[in-house]
């Protein structure tokens, strides 16, 4: 009897807490203020950022692959220094972003292990193959563009960690595709192997990058809690449409065109409108049913397993040093 | 670990590959023949390693690696870029039409740069040697009767030094971690050490530009080097591998057979397309 009292008050004290935490919870995202790490949150809303700031980590790391596969082959010594420098940062990306994740309440290793395990799951556009130099430049223009068309709102985003990461990953991302924009730019005004090049390379990256910013919002099922949230600040398609009015601008400074001919300016709506994606495609894709898909996955797990014993040997080495270290207070 | 590299220490200070170019162009910087020669060997030296360390961002044992082997691969092509880049001066050649345009017979960097990474180990220990030898290189070449040569050391031995604090961290972390990365490390260093001597061995060259202050002997780095890679390695309580020297030749364009891998991967883009901008 006591036993269950006691379980009573307990359960009792844990709902009034709840009741606090939600008030104070809701008081926050009403006034667009900050939720912390320490601060009590919805359980949902946790596992909603974890689920994103996890997937937007992997997208970073997988990220890299693409473009590290042309480090060695760079066509020359300061493309090679640009490119060697925005891999780096993709993986200091993903470090900023798994730390984000981390004070949610799970540790890198077990979000590392699901990636590799293939139960996470990351950007589908980096399971498309950097087939020529150009892909170099698309990438860092379309890709990088959409990204940073997603993320600048996401700099707002309710929980802190994740806002703050956002705002170092934001300046970095537009040094990526200005670089990008450069590389096509350059190859524009080339020869005519390398203008095509260059051509071939933004026709194969437009309707993936279009689709970086997630199904029509008739067939987003949880952009409305995350807006409602203040996580997400703008619907897909309203990011979308923006981005094709970027591009629309920019292709013609490149000297290039979209593979699109549907696009328009629509007067009434005053958005930018695009012809229709493959979202079959995307499905699949996501589905792991992708190009690259096992080829991206592979590469992650080999290095993985080949660094194994030098991180065993790192926390070997650390414990063994702090046991040096209190003996010798002693 | 790693750290920043210096050139973001001290933004503005740093001597950038273009900053030489336009001295080369407009005449205020020309290399003699002798000192254009000495530069395109540490140019290569730095161009080969940044190509082999390159291979490691996205494959590293942990994220943090990445980022710090992708740090100094950056760092060693930096300093490549301006050696080389002063080098061509004297032959009006680009850094480009010398890193993508020459046959690896006119390569003149030392073995030990080319060097397959094999495992962490290996590659920490090739990066332990050669940070150890470019830091006690580039300290003593900041006093270069050449000043262009004395430029780019004076921000090349800063990045170094970081390079060096990078490898001995990790020789002690390898050698006093577990029972296999103990034995790897061994096995790294004893996989290196032969191409050792080759760094420090003093040619015609070399004894023709000490004399005019413009370069240092190498054979003069030799006991610092000893001196601080076997502190490190006492303290890993490691021995100095007892293994025979390779015979090098790498200065006068003598390679091991893994150089025409690396240079066809590198050249490939390059010279498929001959003479355009990129």
């Amino acid at each position: 009897m006591e036993a269950n009292a006691q379980r009573d008050t307990d359960s009792q004290a844990k709902d009034r807490q709840d009741a606090d935490g939600q008030a104070n919870f809701d008081r926050v995202i009403a006034e667009d203020s900050r939720i912390e790490p320490k601060d009590w949150m919805p359980d949902a809303y946790r596992k909603t950022l974890l689920r994103q700031i996890s997937q937007h980590a992997h997208s970073e790391i997988i990220g890299m692959q693409p473009e590290a596969n042309w480090i060695s082959r760079a066509p020359s010594l300061k493309r090679k220094a640009i490119l060697m420098a925005k891999v780096q940062d993709e993986a200091g990306h993903g470090l900023y972003l798994y730390s984000a994740a981390e004070t949610l309440g799970q540790t890198r290793d077990k979000m590392t292990a699901d990636l590799i395990a293939g139960k996470a799951r990351y950007s589908s556009i980096f399971n498309y193959p950097a087939r020529t130099w150009a892909d170099m430049g698309a990438i860092g223009w379309l890709v990088d563009g959409a990204a940073i068309c997603n993320q600048v709102p996401l700099c707002r985003a309710s929980y802190g960690p994740y806002g703050r990461a956002m705002v170092r990953v934001c300046k970095e991302e537009s040094f990526h595709q200005r670089q990008g924009f450069e590389i096509l730019l350059e190859l524009a005004h080339g020869t005519p192997e390398q203008k095509q090049m260059a051509q071939d390379a933004v026709n194969r990256w437009y309707a993936p990058a279009l689709m970086m910013f997630g199904p029509p919002d008739d067939d987003s099922p949880n952009s409305k809690q995350s807006m409602a949230w203040n996580i997400k600040r703008f619907s897909n398609d309203e990011l979308r449409s923006r981005f094709v009015g970027m591009m629309v601008e920019q292709v013609r400074v490149l000297g290039l065109t979209l593979p699109d001919s549907e696009i328009r300016f629509n007067e009434d709506t005053k958005k930018w409108e695009h012809g229709p994606l493959d979202w079959d495609e995307f499905h699949e894709v996501l589905a792991g049913r992708g190009p690259c898909n096992a080829q991206r996955l592979e590469r992650r797990r080999e290095a993985h397993d080949d660094g194994a014993w030098v991180r065993e040997a790192a926390a070997a080495y650390a414990a063994k040093q702090s046991l040096k270290t209190k003996e010798y207070a002693a | 670990m790693g750290g920043e590299s210096a050139t973001r220490i001290t933004p503005g200070n740093a001597l950038r590959p273009e900053d030489i170019a336009l001295e080369v162009r407009t005449g205020l910087a020309k290399p003699t023949e002798d000192v254009a020669e000495y530069a395109l060997r540490l140019g290569d030296d730095g161009l080969i390693l940044a190509q082999r360390l390159g291979h490691w961002i996205s494959r590293g044992p942990e994220l943090e690696e990445d980022v710090a082997l992708g740090n100094i691969a950056l760092d060693q092509l930096g300093h490549a870029r301006s050696f080389l880049t002063y080098a061509g001066g004297a032959w009006d050649k680009t850094e480009d039409e010398l890193a993508y345009f020459r046959r690896e017979h006119e390569f003149r960097s030392a073995a030990i740069f080319e060097q397959p990474n094999g495992d962490f180990a290996a590659t920490i220990a090739r990066q332990f040697i050669v940070s150890y030898y470019q830091f006690e290189l580039y300290r003593r070449l900041t006093e270069s009767t050449d000043a262009t040569l004395a430029a780019i050391a004076a921000k090349a031995v800063k990045e170094v030094d970081y390079h060096r604090d990078h490898s001995a961290q990790w020789v002690l972390r390898l050698a006093g971690g577990t029972e296999e990365s103990r034995a790897r490390m061994i096995q790294g260093l004893k996989q290196m050490w032969p191409y050792v001597a080759e760094l420090f061995q003093d040619d015609e060259l070399t004894t023709r530009l000490t004399e005019t202050g413009a370069a240092v002997a190498p054979s003069t780095l030799k006991a610092d080097f000893d001196r601080l890679t076997g502190e490190i390695l006492a303290e890993a309580e490691l021995e100095v591998p007892v293994v025979p020297a390779a015979p090098g030749g790498g200065r006068h364009g003598r390679h091991s057979e893994h150089l025409g891998y690396l240079l066809a991967e590198m050249q490939v883009l390059a010279r498929e397309y001959p003479g355009a901008s990129w």
